[in-house]
């Protein structure tokens, strides 16, 4: 190595040396970033004045601007959003909805990850045969519009005597969840190492000994994925729960589609944002705690379609 | 295995358990995603009206729809928004994450912020845009209070572009999702192409256009895929934000199809016109099923 | 006349330090080997040279231009990477011919380029095909010829064999060879497969932590091993260390035994003592009749035989230590069996036990 041709001092002195010099606003980094800067003001955009206009008066948005803030911050429209809000049919706002949304999400998503998980298990390790044909049957459902099966499902919830009751809405939802459910579970149990299984039925451990020391415990993280995807799908779901609820156990989409778009009285614009606000709420909470898992969900989620 | 058969005492109940685990998958199979299209297909032939009944009167039903003013307004806007909405979430999600991928700093708030709309649901989307798109308080207003008193915006409550107005709010929720998808695609990409063709001396936006899009080509059809089926359910975000209005300007299949059923008692026409959807969705996914599956297993 | 120069090359990633000031000299014509494993630095490095890494600190000349902040097209070089990185919606041609194209260099030359990169590799049928239509060393073969067509003088090679299986990479392996011949070009090449790097290289640059360990011809490298890592590194079977330590004599004692150091060259000055590591390679220890006349032998028992086809590795104990050795196949052993061993203390190292290095 000693015999460069060059003069290692004169090397030392001269540039370019080192990293390459970058300008911070080069053309390039000017137009990217100012892209992404606009875009994402115009995603932020509506939630920014769904909260101001939840905040003004109703004098103040009939004078204002829906952009500028709000000049006095009140919050009666909250209140009233929540408890006294009227939908045409009653006027207890939103709470009523919101109470039926947990008693429908919460069970539905437990029994739907419940079912979903096992069938998941039973798919990836103990094959039976037939077992696939009803697999691909799912899966190949999951892509029939709802529409084409609301109806006879109206017809079977009323034989059973559940049509109306939270919980035929509950086995609604944990039917439509199964494909992806399913599919998300089937993916990740089959991804497991085979040894451990075999292992563990070696050491005579069965079916639900292996599902439930073995593969529940080291499968959290997809729980958590499925988890994220019914929260969020069966909380936004509107089209289920005006199908198959009636009017006192409405979920709270349905219920804050009413109280908005109800045709009676004055349009109240703050009460009726601070509702949608209210509605989003859990799904936003959900989005922006789990971060990264959320992202893995609907990308899971969206396979389905 | 033959010599353990004959010790067992059924075919049937062999592997017990897991055939147990599978009982509610296989009813919804059979049930609900073969028995209950097959019944409403075979209903779509009747004349129910309140109530299902079995009387028979051919295509009557399909004959009907497809004279149906509402009906054709409701295909047409099918129409206008899926191909826009697949075109542009498209081109837009591409091009966000294109942008997200040129190891910029700040990529996570940013996904962020393009993602969060897509936690929310059709109802709250819908409602925030016909607030921002009210003729009287929203955009067109404060546009027009800046001084272009001229300014005319108001898709809501114009039947010729009602449509659009439902589009905006469609693209805003969407396109995180399609972002998110291409950035995953993008990501797949081997690093070594980027190297291969930074050594080549290509240029970047060249190295995108025939090299990485060619190669993102199954994530393009599975993304199509999942935005057309998006498109043929449209329904929450219509019931929302414009109820279907002005007049019926703004009707899409899947209203139609839950309000013959359920409010014009006219039964018999909502099975014919969720079957038409059923069909429009054969359309579109089984030659990617074909494309996507059959190659794969003859490969 | 030197060819590529790496002066004080530093590299970090946040506060990882990839490479440590390395400095390492390429003369024309030359292929030399950065080896090493995972992690140690040598894809960096080469990705440096290549301008796909910005350099932290330090510069890199090809030619004796000083190419730091050169783009990797203007360096003059081509690369070939682990993964082939072909194009897979151009057939071979287009693979061959896209970067050229866009250089603007005109048709006919191109044509004559690819023509002459197709006969020297062969892949002249292949060129109207598509990557997806061709098998691993196929691929392998277009992406050298990419390199290839661009008509630089320096050739740089990612781990290029990695993804064949063990008969094509040694078919490939013979055939780069033969390409370096043929060319004379410098040639970089990275791989962690040990006799990859013995059988290409003019010299290898052994490297571990991003600082490079040793560089010299095979070997040197093989028999003067200057540390530790280096000669634990290079060698399958792997060298034997038997731990000990180094007394007046000089001999190297380890459990009973001693061995007797006068033939053994040390390096600097000649008074070492204090623990210490013996190596010795498995094919540099004698056995039978041939041990009698060795400058060292010793009554050893055998422990374990593994026959390996054309040879047997001999496992036995030797002051406490495991050794293995190698004897022909057709040597009838058993285990139990007491047997002479003997080796030329000239040819073991001998590695000071706390640092490593050689003594």
């Amino acid at each position: 190595m000693a015999d460069t041709t060059l003069d290692p001092s004169a090397i030392a002195a001269s540039e370019p040396y080192g990293p390459r010099p970058r300008a911070v606003f080069s053309p390039r980094n000017i137009f990217l970033y100012g892209t992404l800067i606009v875009v994402a003001v115009y995603y932020l955009l509506p939630l920014y004045v769904m909260v101001v206009t939840s905040l003004k008066g109703m004098p103040e948005i009939r004078l204002g601007n829906i952009f500028s803030p709000p000049m006095e911050i009140t919050f009666e429209p909250w209140v009233k959003a929540w408890a006294t809000a009227c939908t045409g049919l009653n006027c207890d706002g939103l709470s009523r909805g919101f109470w039926n949304s947990v008693r429908i999400t919460v069970p539905s998503v437990i029994l739907s990850i419940a079912i979903a998980s096992v069938n998941g298990y039973a798919l990836a390790n103990w094959r039976f045969k037939g077992a696939d044909i009803f697999f691909t049957i799912l899966i190949v459902g999951a892509f029939i519009p709802y529409q084409v099966m609301i109806y006879p499902i109206v017809i079977m919830l009323r034989e059973i005597g559940l049509y109306g009751n939270l919980w035929g809405l509950v086995i609604v939802h944990s039917i439509f969840g199964m494909p992806i459910l399913t599919l998300l579970f089937r993916n990740y149990f089959t991804s497991v190492p085979e040894e451990l299984f075999k292992a563990a039925r070696v050491d005579g451990a069965g079916f639900w000994a292996i599902y439930l020391k073995i593969m529940l415990p080291m499968s959290l993280p997809i729980f958590v994925v499925a988890i994220i995807l019914q929260v969020t799908g069966i909380w936004n779901d509107f089209l289920f729960g005006v199908v198959y609820t009636r009017p006192d156990t409405y979920p709270m989409t349905v219920q804050l589609n009413n109280i908005v778009n109800s045709v009676q009285g004055v349009k109240e614009y703050n009460v009726n944002m601070a509702a949608t606000i209210l509605t989003g709420l859990v799904p936003l909470i959900v989005y922006f705690v789990s971060g990264k898992l959320f992202v893995r969900g609907i990308a899971a989620g969206a396979v389905k379609g | 295995m033959s010599e353990t058969d004959t010790k067992r005492p059924s075919q049937l109940f062999r592997n017990l358990s897991a055939k147990i685990a599978s009982v509610p998958m296989i009813l919804t199979a059979v049930f609900v995603f073969v028995g209950g299209t097959a019944w409403t297909i075979f209903y779509s032939f009747t004349n129910s009206k309140l109530l299902p009944r079995l009387n028979f009167v051919g295509i009557d039903q399909y004959e009907r729809l497809w004279a149906a003013p509402r009906w054709q307004v409701a295909i047409e806007n099918l129409a206008i928004y899926g191909v826009f909405s697949l075109v542009f979430s498209l081109v837009i999600g591409f091009l966000l994450a294109a942008m997200l991928d040129q190891k910029i700093r700040f990529e996570d708030t940013f996904r962020t912020i393009f993602l969060y709309p897509f936690a929310l649901s059709f109802i709250v989307t819908g409602l925030v845009w016909q607030w921002l798109l009210n003729p009287d308080f929203g955009v067109q207003a404060v546009v027009r209070s800046l001084g272009w008193t001229g300014f005319d915006f108001n898709p809501l409550y114009n039947a010729q572009i009602v449509i659009y107005g439902i589009l905006i709010a469609a693209l805003w929720q969407g396109t995180g999702l399609i972002m998110c998808l291409m950035l995953a695609g993008l990501r797949g990409i081997d690093e070594d192409i980027w190297k291969a063709a930074r050594v080549d001396g290509i240029p970047t936006w060249k190295t995108y256009l025939f090299i990485i899009i060619p190669m993102m080509r199954p994530v393009f059809i599975t993304t199509l895929v999942i935005i057309a089926a998006g498109i043929v359910k449209v329904y929450d975000l219509v019931v929302a934000q414009t109820s279907g209005g002005p007049g019926i300007a703004s009707e899409v299949p899947a209203k139609y199809v839950y309000d013959y059923m359920f409010h014009a008692q006219n039964l018999g026409q909502g099975f014919a016109a969720s079957t038409m959807m059923l069909v429009t969705v054969i359309i579109v996914v089984v030659p990617w099923a074909y494309l996507e599956f059959g190659r794969r297993q003859r490969g | 006349m030197t060819s590529v120069l790496v002066r004080d090359v530093s590299l970090n990633f946040g506060s990882v330090e990839v490479l440590k000031s390395l400095n390492l000299d390429v003369p024309e014509g030359e292929f030399l080997v950065l080896l090493g494993p995972s992690g140690c630095g040598k894809s960096t490095l080469l990705n440096c040279v290549a301008g796909l890494l910005d350099v932290s600190a330090g510069q890199i000349f090809i030619k004796g231009k000083n190419v730091t902040w050169e783009e990797p097209k203007d360096r003059g070089i081509g690369m070939v990477f682990q993964s082939y990185a072909l194009y897979p919606q151009m057939t071979v041609k287009g693979n061959l011919s896209f970067g050229l194209k866009n250089a603007g260099v005109p048709k006919d030359e191109i044509e004559k380029r690819i023509a002459r990169t197709a006969e020297i590799l062969q892949i002249g049928p292949l060129l109207e095909r598509k990557p997806s239509q061709l098998s691993g060393g196929q691929r392998q073969r277009v992406a050298i010829g990419r390199a290839l067509v661009r008509d630089v003088d320096v050739f740089l090679f990612d781990e290029p064999l990695s993804n064949l299986d063990a008969k094509l990479r040694s078919e490939l392996r013979v055939e780069i060879k033969r390409l370096h011949q043929r060319l004379a070009n410098t040639m970089i090449y990275v791989t962690h497969d040990q006799i990859e790097a013995m059988t290409l290289a003019d010299r290898i640059a052994v490297m571990k932590g991003g600082v490079i360990q040793q560089l010299d011809a095979p070997q040197a490298i093989y028999n003067r091993p200057v540390n530790r890592f280096v000669a634990g590194f290079l060698g399958s079977p792997a060298m034997n260390f038997i731990d000990g330590e180094v007394g007046t004599g000089p001999a190297f004692k380890t459990g009973s035994i001693s061995v007797p150091l006068d033939r053994y060259t040390f390096d600097g000055a000649d008074s070492h003592t204090g623990p210490a590591v013996l190596g010795i390679r498995p094919e540099h220890i004698s056995f039978g009749d041939a041990a009698k006349s060795a400058p060292f032998s010793q009554q050893v028992q055998v422990e374990l035989v593994e026959p390996m086809g054309s040879d047997t590795l001999v496992w036995t104990k030797f002051g406490g230590h495991n050794l293995s050795f190698r004897v022909e196949a057709e040597k009838p052993l058993n285990v139990g069996d007491q047997v002479l061993i003997g080796f030329d203390p000239a040819r073991a190292s001998i590695f000071d036990t706390a640092a490593g290095n050689r003594i």
